[in-house]
């Protein structure tokens, strides 16, 4: 699993990567989207995967047993998430502002007129 | 009082709330937003304080002991750039009174000063790297809308390339803590420092002290990072891009230094030199690029470029005396570059423009601001007795106490050229005679734009005249840095 999954990592970045290098700036945030859900991917990994033992504590106990999964990383991915949301709804606003004001989404266009 | 140290976060917090219940009403705002500001300054004042005299001050958020819970550190360098963040918010808060438009102040740009200055002072504060990337994300979503609010052109230009940079490096700094965390599986900064110095496998954790280096060095906007900074620095309001200038870069610095300090402290050998090499080339650069500009506002903005170098250059000495001069350093670039900034403003309010080429005359006409440029630009020049001078004096003796030639002698160098470009826009801007096609006057110019350029322009002079004071202060906080035992006994309560 943990492989897959690397690889899965591997192929978001290089596509991220891929998209951030053209002109379009839908394709710039569609890069940003695949950025930053690889780097969700790579807390999830680095944090160590268990199968089917979830963090619970059973009653009467004050620690788990041992070999639980890690559920710090979840949290951490949890709260990335939310931030990463609001960064792409922002960037989403600025892409509607950005072709309001200059009439096209293409950076190199707009780096022409204003020279 | 234990939640001394969450005041510089609680403060802004409380205001912006207020602000978004007050917003219409534009003069109860203003009052709001400057004093907001101010109490958060007096709060950095009284941590300043506290710190100096009872030592490290640590907070444990509900009470969880770390390495669990949310550990807030104040230590003398944070304290010191506390101060620096309520100073410069004060000031370009007062400053934004009469030059942010109407459409601006209404739309909640007080309460955004304020978010931005929240983010910046939590970014100072936390003891825990994910609550640092917290931090950041608060402080870039406020710089974003300062940066894009208005909406016009060039703006949507410079946006762009400063979100997409920005958003990068806060990926890469969350892949790094994901990796860090997956190695040491402790999120807390001083634990960091213990796990890390127990390990074996300290050649591993270079890829995660990568990761975080490349995400400071593009917020801190060090050699090959820092194209967006001047691509976009010049397209906001000049009071925002002041405040940018002052603050934004500067946190990219800290949390570097206390990075490279506290926990990445193994294979010195691979990162001193890596880090002398970059912030020399970081300054070279700069100050090159800088020098074939003719829009004030663009060769400010590679200034801010060159003279990080400098602090690059203090961290990668790795000496006492080296991170003394970084601290020093960048409490005199966060007053000068600024004060700079705002000149800039003001020279703009009185002729319509930043273009050098079109302006002149205005020693004859304004001496006093002609006085004012001339102590923040010699100031960042390195003129004694102004600040730069100490500050690069510090430097430039904790390179050739460490024996690195090459490095002294670039940042000697660069100063002189730093001191031709200031000159550049003393020559054009108020030495020689204004050019025919322009006649436009806008009147006389508010006071409130005179005030924080006065109080900066003090500051330059007080940081130069009474140098030994701040010295010392610089150095305390330096010793602190490169001995942690201190910090991680107090933050994990040993």
């Amino acid at each position: 699993m943990g492989l897959i999954l690397s690889i899965l990592i591997g192929i978001l970045y290089a596509a991220g990567v891929y998209l951030f290098l053209r002109r379009s700036i839908v394709k710039l945030i569609l890069g940003i989207i695949f950025m930053s859900n690889a780097t969700n991917l790579v807390i999830f990994v680095s944090g160590g995967l268990t199968k089917a033992s979830p963090a619970f504590i059973e009653a009467g106990n004050n620690v788990p047993d041992a070999g639980i999964a890690d559920p710090l990383p979840q949290a951490l991915i949890l709260t990335a998430i939310v931030i990463g949301f609001g960064i792409i709804s922002f960037s989403l606003a600025l892409l509607y502002r950005f072709y309001k004001t200059t009439g096209t989404e293409d950076l190199d266009q707009v780096k022409e007129e204003a020279h | 009082m234990k939640t001394l140290v969450l005041l510089p976060v609680l403060i802004p917090m409380a205001t912006i709330v207020l602000l978004l219940f007050l917003s219409g009403s534009k003069h109860l705002m203003q009052i709001l937003g400057v004093g907001g500001i101010a109490m958060q300054l007096w709060a950095a004042l009284l941590i300043f304080q506290k710190v100096m005299v009872d030592g490290i001050q640590v907070v444990q958020v509900g009470n969880w002991p770390a390495p669990f819970g949310i550990t807030f550190v104040a230590d003398i360098f944070s304290a010191i750039m506390l101060i620096m963040s309520g100073v410069v918010g004060l000031m370009i808060a007062v400053y934004s009174l009469s030059t942010i438009d109407k459409f601006r102040q209404r739309f909640s740009y007080f309460a955004l000063v304020n978010a931005l200055l929240m983010g910046v002072n939590g970014a100072f504060l936390t003891g825990d790297i994910f609550n640092l990337y917290v931090w950041f994300e608060v402080m870039i979503l406020a710089s974003f809308v300062l940066l894009t609010m208005g909406g016009s052109r060039p703006q949507m230009d410079g946006a762009i390339k400063y979100v997409t940079m920005n958003l990068i490096s806060s990926m890469l700094f969350l892949a790094g803590i994901g990796l860090l965390y997956g190695k040491a599986g402790t999120l807390n900064t001083a634990d960091l420092a213990v796990k890390i110095s127990e390990s074996k496998e300290s050649l591993l954790l270079n890829s995660s002290a990568m990761l975080f280096f490349v995400a400071f060095g593009i917020k801190a906007a060090i050699f090959p990072f820092f194209f967006w900074l001047p691509a976009s620095y010049h397209t906001p309001p000049i009071a925002v891009t002041a405040l940018f200038s002052g603050l934004l870069t500067k946190v990219g610095i800290y949390a570097m230094i206390r990075f490279f300090t506290l926990f990445f402290v193994q294979n010195q050998n691979f990162w001193h030199p890596l880090l002398l090499v970059l912030g020399g080339l970081t300054m070279v650069v700069g100050v090159l690029t800088a020098s074939s500009q003719f829009d004030m506002r663009k060769i400010l903005s590679f200034h801010i470029v060159s003279q990080i170098g400098y602090m690059l250059m203090g961290l990668g000495l790795f000496t006492v005396l080296g991170i003394a001069g970084a601290i020093f350093y960048m409490v005199h670039n966060i007053v000068t570059k600024t004060n700079t900034f705002l000149v800039a403003g003001i020279i703009n309010r009185v002729k319509g423009t930043f273009e050098l080429k079109a302006i002149g005359g205005l020693y004859k006409s304004n001496p006093l601001l002609a006085i004012l440029f001339l102590v923040s630009a010699f100031g960042l020049a390195g003129i004694p007795p102004l600040s730069g001078f100490v500050g690069k004096l510090l430097l430039i003796e904790a390179g050739f106490s460490d024996q690195n030639y090459l490095i002294t002698a670039i940042a000697i160098l660069v100063g002189l050229f730093t001191l031709f470009s200031m000159v550049k826009i003393w020559n054009e801007a108020f030495w020689k005679k204004q050019p025919q096609e322009l006649t436009t006057s806008k009147g006389t110019i508010p006071v409130s734009m005179f005030v924080p350029v006065i109080i900066l322009a003090l500051g330059t002079i007080t940081l130069g005249v009474f140098a030994e004071y701040f010295i010392d202060i610089s150095i305390r906080a330096a010793e602190q840095l490169i001995n942690p035992e201190d910090y991680i006994n107090k933050v994990l309560g040993r």
